[in-house]
């Protein structure tokens, strides 16, 4: 097998990619469920202000969510421009 | 030193064997245990009701112990089946469907461990509701075994497949990574599962009128959060059948490796995240009926956005298997 400079680096892009948004996927998964399971929680002890708590839950998410966007544009840095 | 194709075949089933067997005792041991403590709790707040908590623990337990047994019987084949195929691809297949079973099995395990464990706790706040509880038990841990099923079904068929037609590489990083893809994209949602299910147990006892639109949150929301071990499972039969292109150079290789791993790993974040949702939903609904329509339309949202990163690691694992 001929294995030369680019290759290696090449192939350390697509692994690191790979790794990037699988790892990068664990936290704001976590954290959004646990955001989603908190509003549940509050609109079930007040189910008048379902649509404030909903929209809370919502934008936390959001927020949450942008480390999963980074680790995405990583790995498609990684995959498409390195 | 040189040592003959053979002689790694063999070395690389001990240590499938050893992965397999090791990695999956893992979770069942702690979802046993969790049952186990919980029973116990259970006796001794209502120490009349002991035989029948006894019988619910024996049963709850039997079922988390499914994925640590799928573990042995992959681990024992590993040990025992040789296979026609004597190519070096086969070391890969063997460390493959190792790490899958054994990686599969954790989640489920100890998921399997929470209904029964939160079954034992309701027979004895609420001794009316035994024959109810078992059932929601039964149903709820046999669905926190699917994802190790998931790791069984690819286990096996990777121990059963004859790759030995295909060319080395990329081929050995592809059964390598399909292993990965399917095994540790079942840790996240047989644990989540698991949550679910513990959850609805405790709403039935607390509330018996509340049993069946529990039941049906919990199914529902067993449903969205096994979706990740789903796509775990699709990314690995892609690289299992898919037949790839003979290459020297290591990056298509990588390529497909990361491709498994990003897949795998990005699974377990959301089937955590969403059977935490879910938890939280079938407790409410368990103590407010009225609403659950309301709470049901915010646990689906809730999901949906938990498994946008799920669904990131799918797009990205595609990529990486069609597209570079």
């Amino acid at each position: 097998m001929a294995i030369e400079g680019a290759d290696i680096v090449k192939a350390a892009a697509f692994l690191g990619a790979g790794l990037s948004m699988g790892i990068g996927a664990i936290g704001p998964g976590v954290g959004e469920g646990m955001a989603a399971a908190k509003a549940c929680e509050a609109i079930g002890k007040n189910p008048k202000e379902a649509g404030l708590l909903t929209r809370t839950m919502l934008v936390g998410q959001a927020v949450s969510e942008s480390t999963g966007i980074y680790s995405l544009v990583i790995a498609l840095l990684l995959l498409f421009v390195v | 030193m040189s040592y003959d194709v053979k002689t790694w075949i063999d070395v690389a089933s001990f240590v499938g064997a050893g992965l397999s067997m090791g990695l999956g005792a893992i979770g069942t041991a702690i979802g046993i245990g969790y049952t186990g403590a919980r029973a116990t709790a259970a006796m001794s707040r209502n120490p009349e009701m002991s035989g029948e908590i006894f019988k619910t623990m024996l049963i709850g337990q039997a079922i988390a112990e499914t994925a640590a047994i799928f573990a042995l019987v992959v681990a024992m084949m590993l040990l025992f089946i040789k296979s026609p195929d004597i190519s070096y691809i086969r070391i890969a297949v063997l460390i493959g469907a190792g790490l899958c079973m054994g990686f599969g099995a954790i989640g489920s395990g100890v998921g399997g461990g929470f209904p029964a464990g939160e079954a034992c706790t309701g027979i004895a706040r609420q001794p009316a509701m035994a024959k109810r509880l078992n059932t929601t038990m039964l149903v709820g841990s046999s669905i926190c075994q699917t994802p190790a099923i998931f790791a069984l079904v690819t286990a096996l068929i990777l121990l059963f497949s004859n790759f030995s037609g295909h060319p080395l590489s990329p081929t050995w990083a592809a059964v390598l990574g399909a292993g990965l893809a399917c095994g540790i994209a079942a840790v996240g949602p047989g644990f989540g599962d698991g949550l679910v299910a513990g959850a609805c147990c405790e709403a039935v006892a607390r509330q018996p009128s509340a049993a069946t639109i529990a039941t049906t949150t919990m199914l529902l929301g067993m449903a969205v959060t096994e979706t990740t071990a789903i796509y775990g499972l699709l990314i690995s039969f892609i690289l299992m059948f898919k037949t790839f292109p003979a290459t020297d150079a290591l990056a298509p290789a990588m390529a497909l490796l990361g491709s498994g791993l990003c897949m795998g790993i990005g699974a377990i974040g959301p089937g955590i995240g969403e059977g935490l949702t879910a938890y939280s939903a079938v407790g409410q609904v368990g103590k407010n009926q009225g609403n659950s329509a309301e709470l049901i339309r915010v646990m689906l949202v809730g999901q949906a956005v938990s498994e946008s990163t799920g669904i990131y690691s799918l797009v990205i694992a595609l990529i990486l298997i069609f597209v570079v």
